[in-house]
């Protein structure tokens, strides 16, 4: 299969969707004119190719760009909207949280939100905690929102066209690090169904649930344990909301333990989420306790050795996977 | 723009429709105190009647409204059927919103009311998403929000208002500037109170109008609308005019100084509107006697409706949350 880098994954899905449905339009903060000159970035290209009644750059106002989402969603459209940076949904969370996701339910579900949001997220850049810190769990915590999370090029397509088309609203995070990063990636339109975890490699002595780049540090770990004959479970979550706890529960259910990966710090971070459902659900095929690897408690730090201290990873997940086996 | 001068029709409508709009919710506050007759609060519009029969008068029903906690009057007034309403009001499973929303966010469809919040503010950012719509689909219909002073003080309304008129969407702001935000006077929470005066900041036509009176409203509505319609951007009416009760009915109002509220008592649009309608021969003194008993008759159906019809099952509750559940049925 051809490779693409991540970022050009997305602007292939995104012109997939707008060649196929008039309905879709883009808005955000540079989307079409950016301050990035690089062809590796997710819009790249697309006013060219779209025009100015569908690639909207807009001011910098989150709340009317999310705004604008609710509004024209809920009027018949499918905007894909762009947030910067994750830290800055706060700016935009009123319209995501109050209305994105609870207006079809304050109407009695005469009214519908198909909009997509794509929030630029991560770490690894030396930006500050205001540029990089990962509220997936924030967002999972709002019913009438779902939310994927890839770690690849193909996947970061295929969630993203299906997140388009879906009839309820959808946070699409998208790590900036993979950008540059290339992979296999189909052709055409092939989407990736919401809620679909994958394993990635299989094994039969502990779970590792990962999510966006933490999923490469549980495939070193992996690698790494092989060689000493600990046969780790890999699974990359790409869904939150819907969560495909089916996956989740059978590997455990196999192996007996769960390890879980994200870069979002550990308190109330989704891998509790993950560690209560496991607890609720498959108590007894556990061996050994549930272990979460995240980040620390405490902002992502700007100076790059506190930055990659921050970060998980193989050596933290072998570490994890070591005191449970 | 084009002015559309009110007919005797048009007027006698009005006043029909604002009759009718303050008997609903007369009731409402008859009701809201009697021991489990509504759930939650009521806000109600009572004194602001005219801005909604006045904003609605020149609107097409392929036009788009957005309202807010106070929005009985938009609702009644955009022509909503008020059995159902009444019936959401009381949170029963025949509401318009099947329960779900209660009077704080009445969302109908039905007369193209398709988002309504109760976060101050939020209307304006949504607004500019339906304007959009509207716009990139190339109808001819616009959207028209309406918020108030309070919300005026939203960064929200503020990026909404930039927005729409850097990319000349079909929308016109509203803002019942009722000199209130809570307890808290326009003097408290503005600094400057002509709300209308910051249209200028963003190159769109501002109207500062007496909001009590439905004719200079839908004068300025209509020719703003116009405005909007035909393609030129946003337009921003500033409808001044007077909340006549607390924010909401457990508000006793112990704030408000007891003459001013007089002086605005003196000018409550309905009375006003009716004896003006009057003696310009308009309507006669029996024809608004015969409105308000028909308005009465009306509200009396609406409350009987409400009263007999079933409450939603608890069960109920987990039902449209997503259009695809994301945990299956539930």
């Amino acid at each position: 299969m051809r490779e693409l880098h991540t970022g050009q994954a997305i602007q292939e899905a995104l012109a997939i969707a707008m060649d196929q449905d008039e309905r879709v339009f883009l808005a955000g903060e540079g989307v079409g004119t950016s301050i990035h000159d690089n062809p590796l970035m997710p819009t790249y290209g697309l006013l060219d190719r779209f025009g100015k009644k569908r690639v909207r750059d807009t001011p910098v106002s989150e709340a009317a760009i999310a705004g604008l989402a609710v509004g024209s969603s809920n009027l018949g459209l499918l905007p894909v909207v762009e947030i910067m940076f994750f830290p800055f949904i706060t700016l935009a969370s009123d319209m995501l949280v109050n209305h994105a996701a609870k207006l079809h339910y304050l109407s009695g579900g005469k009214s519908t939100f198909p909009l997509t949001v794509r929030v630029k997220a991560g770490l690894g850049f030396q930006a500050g905690c205001q540029h990089s810190h990962n509220l997936e769990a924030w967002m999972a915590h709002v019913p009438g929102l779902k939310i994927v999370f890839p770690s690849n090029p193909a996947d970061a397509k295929g969630l993203l066209l299906s997140s388009i088309f879906d009839p309820d609203p959808v946070i699409v995070v998208e790590e900036m690090g993979l950008y540059w990063a290339s992979g296999p990636t189909p052709e055409g339109d092939v989407r990736v169904p919401l809620g679909s975890a994958k394993v990635l490699k299989p094994g039969r002595d502990a779970t590792v649930v990962a999510y966006g780049t933490p999923v490469y540090a549980a495939l070193q770990a992996a690698g790494a344990l092989e060689e000493q004959g600990i046969a780790l479970e890999v699974i990359d979550l790409r869904s939150l909301v819907p969560l495909d706890k089916k996956t989740v529960l059978e590997s455990v259910c196999k192996t007996g333990r769960l390890i879980t990966v994200h870069d979002a710090n550990r308190f109330c971070g989704f891998g509790a989420e993950l560690a209560a459902m496991v607890a609720e659900e498959a108590f007894h095929s556990l061996k050994a306790p549930v272990r979460r690897v995240a980040g620390p408690e405490a902002p992502v730090p700007m100076a790059p050795v506190q930055e990659s201290f921050y970060k998980p990873s193989a050596e933290k997940v072998m570490e994890a996977v070591r005191s449970v086996l | 723009m084009t002015t559309v001068k009110p007919d005797a029709g048009v007027r006698r409508a009005m006043l029909s429709q604002m009759i009718f709009i303050r008997a609903f919710e007369d009731r409402l506050a008859e009701l809201a105190p009697q021991k489990d007759a509504l759930p939650g609060m009521q806000i109600l519009a009572t004194g602001q009647e005219a801005v909604a029969v006045g904003v609605m008068a020149p609107l097409g029903s392929e036009d788009v409204i957005i309202t807010n906690h106070r929005s009985h009057g938009h609702l009644l007034a955009r022509g909503a059927d008020p059995e159902t309403l009444m019936a959401e009001i009381m949170g029963r499973a025949t509401g318009v919103n099947r329960g779900k929303s209660g009077t704080l966010h009445l969302i109908v469809p039905q007369v193209n009311a398709l988002m309504t919040s109760t976060v101050v503010g939020a209307g304006p950012p949504m607004a500019v998403g339906a304007a959009f719509a509207q716009q990139y689909r190339e109808e001819k219909a616009i959207t028209v929000v309406f918020f108030g002073d309070g919300a005026a003080a939203e960064g929200s309304v503020h990026e909404a208002m930039n927005l729409a008129a850097i990319w000349k969407l079909p929308l016109l702001f509203v803002c019942e500037n009722n000199c209130w935000a809570g307890a808290q006077s326009l003097a408290e929470h503005c600094a400057v109170g002509n709300i209308a005066a910051r249209a200028s900041a963003y190159g769109m036509p501002g109207q500062l109008v007496d909001g009590n009176n439905p004719d200079e409203v839908l004068e300025a509505a209509s020719q703003l609308a116009g405005h909007c319609r035909e393609g030129r951007g946003p337009a921003l009416m500033e409808a001044f005019t007077y909340r006549l009760r607390g924010h909401g009915e457990h508000d006793r109002q112990h704030y408000v100084d007891p003459e001013e509220l007089a002086l605005w008592k003196a000018k409550d649009p309905v009375t006003t509107y009716g004896v003006k309608l009057t003696e310009e021969g308009v309507v006669a003194v029996q024809d608004i006697e015969s409105m308000e008993r028909e308005a009465g008759k009306r509200v009396d159906e609406a409350v009987a409706f409400g009263q007999s019809s079933p409450f939603p099952k608890p069960e109920e509750a987990l039902e449209h949350v997503w259009v695809e559940s994301p945990w299956g049925t539930p």
